[in-house]
């Protein structure tokens, strides 16, 4: 049994993006929520299933059930960092395809800006890192930036230009964070944080939260806006901690990424619009060589130059990414939000002419979870 | 399984009293670090405690920066041991900008963030 086309994204809505003052995080969460039960045009009794991860509410399924006033009959709290919204979207094509649900509702918020002005994270440093103070989680994605510039020649202007294309993208959605014009010359000269990473590399730090509505695919078509069906889904974990991961080169992405793409029975190339989860620029490097967009160690040749930039070979996170648009520290719902805006049609400026195919991933931990889901339009059915 | 502390405690037991051992599984002869209860290759729990060479190649290197008036900046790397296993440590003796993939370092055992004995590593036959 395959799980492709048999359930669909009817409703999505973003909410609190940028700064939320004096919103909690389940404020936010709850607002994206009632935006994405209006977009699906859904009531809020329907909802029988839910699905969250917050960022420091180990209990935050139970949270959302008490503050909707649900007794939903499935309870999804699956915490795998900022991937865990795209697992969501698969246990939720599971569920309603065995028809122990019929309306699932995905959420998240943060107000991680307004709140603390940095990351907020119940995680602390593991056992075996803690003595020697590597950032957390900078420092692991800045070793494994060293280890592909070492092993393949990777160069410093090439992660600059994901940033640079990031906010190429980010000047087209009004929605987006922060739109002043960034060059890579301004990369290179920020401040240095963790070698090879500078403070351009790195995602923004915002409030925000995202809610997604799921049904079956026989009823999708019932609600005001075109279903968007997922195809394919597929996930891969290789460690927790950057000191345990087998090959800094290679992500769980190339596992998620294969599985994702046979479910669908699409290639890379049959993809129009790309959403990465881009907490730092090298993660759009490693992610789209291991998702099959180009060989490993091809990555920065990829991007350089506008690559991924508007006019580029590959629309690559189209709302500006984490690190122009929105990055309230799980930033996995945010893929999927983008994904749908953008093959119903309603991405404005920024809109890829005919998209019918998106990939959205996302990545958690410290390029510890990697889930890939791809999503299409009806004509993709 | 035997009564007692667990692995991390014993690791962490010797390590205090300056002995720095790693893991080896008895019954496929994989290395293991971090201490583990069963061995991650064949999942056997026949595992018992080796002195590694010491002898390590670095894997990747950052370099955390910080203002002078913070302590200044100080390196953190991923080293291979000889045995195949990987572990997260510090190089001293050598400048931060000096370290690379590829340097051949060997293990000491040093002092942690906290104060605490931690496995830090030097420039094999080098200074310092």
């Amino acid at each position: 049994m395959s799980l492709r086309g048999k359930a669909a994204i009817v409703g999505a809505a973003l909410a609190g993006c940028g700064e939320a003052h004096g919103k909690s995080a389940m404020e936010i969460t709850v607002e994206a929520v009632h935006g994405a039960l209006a977009d699906a045009g859904v009531s809020l009794c329907d909802v029988d299933a839910i699905a969250t991860c917050q960022p420091l509410d180990m209990l935050s399924g139970l949270t959302l059930a008490q503050e909707l006033g649900l007794n939903p009959r499935f309870t999804m709290n699956n915490r795998m960092g900022g991937s865990s919204f795209l697992s969501h979207t698969l246990w939720a094509a599971m569920l309603l395809e065995l028809r122990l649900a019929d309306t699932v509702l995905i959420a998240y918020g943060s107000n991680q800006r307004t709140a603390s002005g940095k990351l907020m994270t119940a995680l602390g440093l593991p056992t075996y890192e803690a003595p020697y103070r590597p950032m957390f989680p900078l420092s692991s994605y800045a070793l494994a930036a060293d280890r592909h510039m070492t092993q393949f020649g990777t160069t410093r202007e090439q992660l600059a230009d994901v940033a640079v294309a990031a906010r190429a993208w980010a000047q087209k959605n009004p929605e987006a964070f922060v739109r002043d014009p960034l060059t890579r010359e301004d990369v290179i000269a920020s401040r240095l944080v963790s070698d090879p990473l500078r403070v351009r590399d790195c995602c923004l730090v915002t409030d925000g939260g995202g809610a997604l509505v799921m049904r079956r695919a026989e009823t999708a078509k019932d609600h005001p806006r075109p279903p968007v069906y997922l195809l394919g889904g597929g996930e891969g974990t290789t460690h927790r901690d950057i000191s345990e991961m087998p090959d800094l080169t290679v992500t769980g992405a190339a596992q998620s990424g294969a599985a994702a793409m046979e479910m669908a029975g699409v290639r890379p190339s049959d993809i129009d619009v790309v959403e990465l989860y881009d907490a730092f620029t090298i993660n759009v490097i490693l992610f789209l060589e291991d998702l099959g967009f180009c060989r490993k160690g091809e990555g920065g040749a990829f991007v350089e130059s506008g690559g991924i930039a508007p006019g580029g070979h590959l629309p690559v996170n189209t709302n500006g990414g984490g690190l122009s648009c929105v990055h309230p520290g799980m930033y996995g719902i945010f893929t999927l939000v983008e994904a749908v805006r953008q093959l119903r049609g309603e991405a404005g400026d920024r809109q890829i002419d005919g998209a019918e195919l998106a990939l959205a991933h996302g990545n958690g931990g410290v390029l510890s979870s990697q889930v890939t889901n791809i999503l299409g339009s009806e004509a993709t059915l | 399984m035997e009564k007692g502390p667990g692995p991390d405690a014993v690791f962490a037991a010797k390590l205090a009293e300056g002995v720095f051992e790693i893991q080896k599984c008895g019954s496929c002869g994989t290395h293991v670090f971090h201490p583990r209860v069963i061995c991650p290759a064949c999942g056997s729990a026949d595992l018992e405690w080796v002195t590694p060479s010491g002898k390590a190649t670095v894997y990747a290197r950052t370099v955390v920066r910080r203002k002078p008036e913070r302590g200044g900046d100080y390196n953190v790397v991923l080293v291979d041991l000889e045995e195949g296993v990987r572990m997260m440590s510090r190089v001293d003796g050598i400048a931060h900008d000096e370290i690379a993939a590829g340097l051949k370092v060997i293990a000491s055992i040093g002092e942690g963030a906290d104060g605490q004995s931690a496995v830090v590593f030097r420039p094999e036959g080098g200074a310092g």
